[in-house]
């Protein structure tokens, strides 16, 4: 805090202030639907974020967007506030497209780092003084920025195996050390898909970690930029997270499209897409018990096992309300697909029996793993993750939660019929390991409780209200150059979504935030001087999903 | 020549190459299935045609899986792993985490670029007769992701399948269905030819030196594998 004006982070400070932090480092203004946009200097943006970040309180770097147009190219920082996430402020850097360089943000916040790396991978903006200019989600041999104005796609690429040296050999680090390189992945059943972390170890201590991403880069941007809003978008946020979060993440393009669309969305609607995510969020976090469990205990047979079942349970549930059991393709801009399924009463009486059963259950986990005494040693006081770090990385959900950051956007940035809900944010203080998977737990306890007062709605819910969508025009075409960004809680955080629309039924650019991008990105800070079992499980109570870290 | 004309036998046209297509239809049993013994006696002895019968009978009753998760469908191959569809019922429910230890290998989910040459690697790691079970729409032509500029169309581009499972994601019981499949046809000794892949691992030093190669040859070692996609060929 360099001036020693202590304030309050959490207070609100005007477009008006802001103008006058940034003084004539603001060059313009270039306001998003979400939050007031200043351009900069590329030369400006360390001292503009320093000050935004150390005077105004905006700590949470929640996203970079790198695009680029006919005459230039833009790198946007999306700031917000830990303490109260509604306050937003953008910050526009463009630069010229001969030679787009732009200063990095690395020093301000850690989390710049991944993100400027994508930044050059996919679009092609250089980073000056980054630390690590590499490519992050393409091979280190690829050609051209595919999301660049000019990228021939029909072109050859060469792709290296030996990227991925020999899995165990001497490390030479420096003459002295007698360190060794240890491989782990991309195909290994630890990693939770295909995940690449590159370990130099000292004996069975972990020196350095580097998390080699990217064996799963669908082009998810590409997709939802060649598909129309209406409806061929939806489709693809299912398989983002695609440990049944489905819904969760349909609502984050829901919910940016809607916004930036002007579309209103009936409240019985609402009440459905709450009751339908935070049954995904249960399928999400079982899973996360599950293969946490596999992870520590290599147990395939009981805890895993389990947590199948109780999956199992929600996923029928769903399916009876989706159609599908995975990918479910269920919200339309504008509300939901169809009303519950009919007869009404049994969906209802289905749902209520697996609320029931549900307490008993979490105490069956309690037994099992929080309980155990093997579980306790392994898990307490490993991968500690500090609040401070993980707010350089930016990192959301329950890996924030589990390390005493009280940071919800369901509490906090109230969407759908959250704010008329009774249920507590869940938090731990612990930093470890052990908080993280408590906080899991207890957030299944309390979706059952937000699942069962939507129950208790749906059931009252007077019989000529039941509008499921509003009218919302065959095509939608938002203004050109309406930029937005706007995030709902995902089972792993902030899912947030950036959309420019340049005046057709498509979007001009589409990035996804994606909240296990930036918590794997602290693993390194999580594992460096801890031994390797522990990174393991470090990595396991993370709960990445690649196909969110890729995308 | 520039890198974006496509070159050779294969790379001659940009048309859909149709060699693959008439190969996987071409001649009848491949050798996955022969012992050594029936190589050494030649094919016609009773007992070893009875033994054979009894291998493939052993192969079919007895798969164990390589543990392989790649994206979406490996969720639903977890679930069909895991109690209530219970593969192991049909004996084929082990899932092995070493290469070197599985029979069946299910490929469930997209492959991308990056990934293309690790898989083709864990595969040339598993034992023979191996088999493979394409999961998913993404493992048959890209699925949703087709259009993708990192997205490999169809995991047949770089291995062998035998059975194709499509959905997306298929549900447990199609892919419980689809190994349930191929157990009868390894019973039957019945396999699919091993058919030409486009995307082989080479070594850089014999990939024709065009503008790609030449640029990247600084970057790169002779003798370091290499696997090139020519996207223009894909279908
Ligand atoms: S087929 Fe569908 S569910 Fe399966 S990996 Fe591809 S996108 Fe995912």
């Amino acid at each position: 805090m360099s001036t020693g004006l202590e304030r309050d982070p959490a207070i609100e400070l005007s477009d008006d202030d802001l103008e006058a932090l940034l003084g004539d480092r603001a060059l313009a203004r270039d306001d998003h639907l979400n939050a007031p946009g200043f351009v900069v200097r590329p030369d400006d943006v360390q001292s503009v974020l320093s000050d935004l970040r150390d005077e105004a309180g905006f700590d949470h770097l929640a996203n970079l967007t790198a695009q680029q147009y006919a005459d230039r190219y833009e790198s946007i920082y999306h700031l917000r506030k830990y303490a109260d996430p509604t306050q937003e402020v953008s910050i526009v850097v463009p630069t010229t497209t001969d030679d787009p360089v732009s200063q990095s943000a690395e020093p301000v916040f850690r989390t710049a780092d991944w993100h400027e790396r994508e930044a050059f991978d996919l679009v092609g903006i250089d980073y000056e003084g980054h630390p690590d200019p590499r490519r992050i989600l393409l091979p280190e041999t690829w050609q051209g920025h595919p999301l660049s104005e000019d990228y021939n796609q029909e072109k050859p690429q060469l792709v290296t195996l030996s990227e991925h040296a020999n899995p165990v050999q001497p490390d030479h680090h420096d003459d002295e050390s007698d360190t060794m390189f240890l491989n782990i992945g991309p195909h290994h059943p630890a990693t939770h898909g295909v995940l690449h972390i590159e370990t130099v170890l000292d004996g069975e201590t972990v020196v350095d970690v580097d998390p080699d991403i990217g064996y799963l880069h669908r082009c998810e941007e590409q997709m939802c930029q060649q598909g129309t809003y209406r409806h061929q978008i939806m489709p693809y946020p299912d398989r983002w997270d695609y440990v049944s979060a489905g819904l969760l993440n349909e609502w984050a393009y829901a919910r940016t499209a809607e916004d930036l669309a002007d579309i209103e969305v009936p409240e019985y609607a609402q009440v459905i897409r709450t009751m339908g995510a935070e049954l995904c969020r249960i399928a999400s976090h079982m899973l996360a018990l599950a293969t946490f469990a596999l992870d520590v205990y290599g147990d395939f047979t009981a805890i895993f096992q389990y947590g199948m079942r109780d999956r199992e349970v929600v996923q029928d549930i769903l399916e009876d309300l989706t159609g599908q059991r995975l990918m479910f393709n269920y919200f339309r801009l504008g509300g939901v697909a169809w009303d519950l399924p009919e007869p009404r009463k049994e969906f209802i009486e289905k749902t209520r029996d697996f609320l029931d059963g549900l307490p008993a259950k979490v105490d069956e986990y309690h037994d099992l793993l929080t309980g155990n005494e093997i579980f306790q040693v392994r898990t307490h006081d490993t991968g500690i993750l500090e609040p401070e770090v993980a707010k350089q990385y930016g990192c959301t959900g329950p890996v924030a939660r589990g390390s005493g950051i009280d940071y919800d956007l369901r509490r906090d940035d109230p969407y759908g019929y959250y704010d008329n809900l009774e249920w507590d944010v869940v938090t731990e203080d612990g930093c470890d390991n052990y908080s993280r998977v408590l906080v899991r737990m207890q957030e299944v306890e309390e979706s059952a409780k937000i699942i069962e007062q939507c129950l208790d709605l749906l059931e009252d819910w007077p019989e000529d209200e039941r509008t499921v969508q509003s009218n919302v025009p065959r095509t939608l075409k938002p203004d050109a150059d309406t930029e937005i960004y706007r995030a709902v809680e995902g089972a792993k955080g902030e899912l947030g979504i950036y959309i420019r629309s340049d005046g057709t039924d498509k979007p001009g650019r589409f990035k996804i935030r994606s909240p296990c991008f930036h918590n794997l990105s602290a693993l390194p800070e999580m594992s460096e001087g801890e031994y390797i079992p522990d990174l393991i499980a470090s990595l396991g109570s993370l709960d990445i999903v690649l196909g969110e870290v890729d995308r | 020549m520039s890198s974006d004309q496509p070159r050779q036998s294969i790379y001659d046209s940009t048309a859909p190459s149709t060699d693959t297509r008439d190969s996987r239809i071409g001649e009848g049993a491949d050798d996955r299935f022969n012992s050594k013994l029936r190589e050494a006696f030649g094919s016609t002895p009773f007992i070893l045609t009875k033994f054979d019968k009894f291998m493939n009978w052993v192969r079919g009753n007895s798969m164990f899986m390589l543990q392989f998760g790649i994206a979406c469908c490996s969720i639903e191959m977890m679930h069909t792993y895991a109690i209530k569809h219970d593969l192991d019922r049909f004996g084929a429910g082990v899932p092995r985490a070493s290469p070197r230890q599985a029979d069946v290998m299910i490929v469930p989910g997209t492959i991308v670029s990056k990934f293309g040459p690790r898989m083709k690697r864990v595969y040339d790691q598993m034992p023979e007769p191996k088999f493979v079970v394409g999961m998913g729409s993404c493992t048959i032509s890209g699925g949703p992701f087709q259009e993708g500029y990192n997205v490999v169309k169809g995991a047949e581009e770089i291995i062998p399948i035998d059975i194709h499972v499509p959905g997306c994601p298929p549900r447990p019981e199609a892919l419980v269905y689809g190994i349930a499949k191929l157990q009868e046809r390894i019973r039957n000794g019945e396999s699919t030819p091993v058919v030409v892949k486009p995307y082989e691992l080479e070594e850089f030093g014999d990939l024709p030196k065009d503008e790609l190669v030449q640029k990247l040859a600084d970057d790169i070692d002779e003798d370091d594998l290499v696997m090139r996609y020519n996207w223009a060929d894909s279908p």
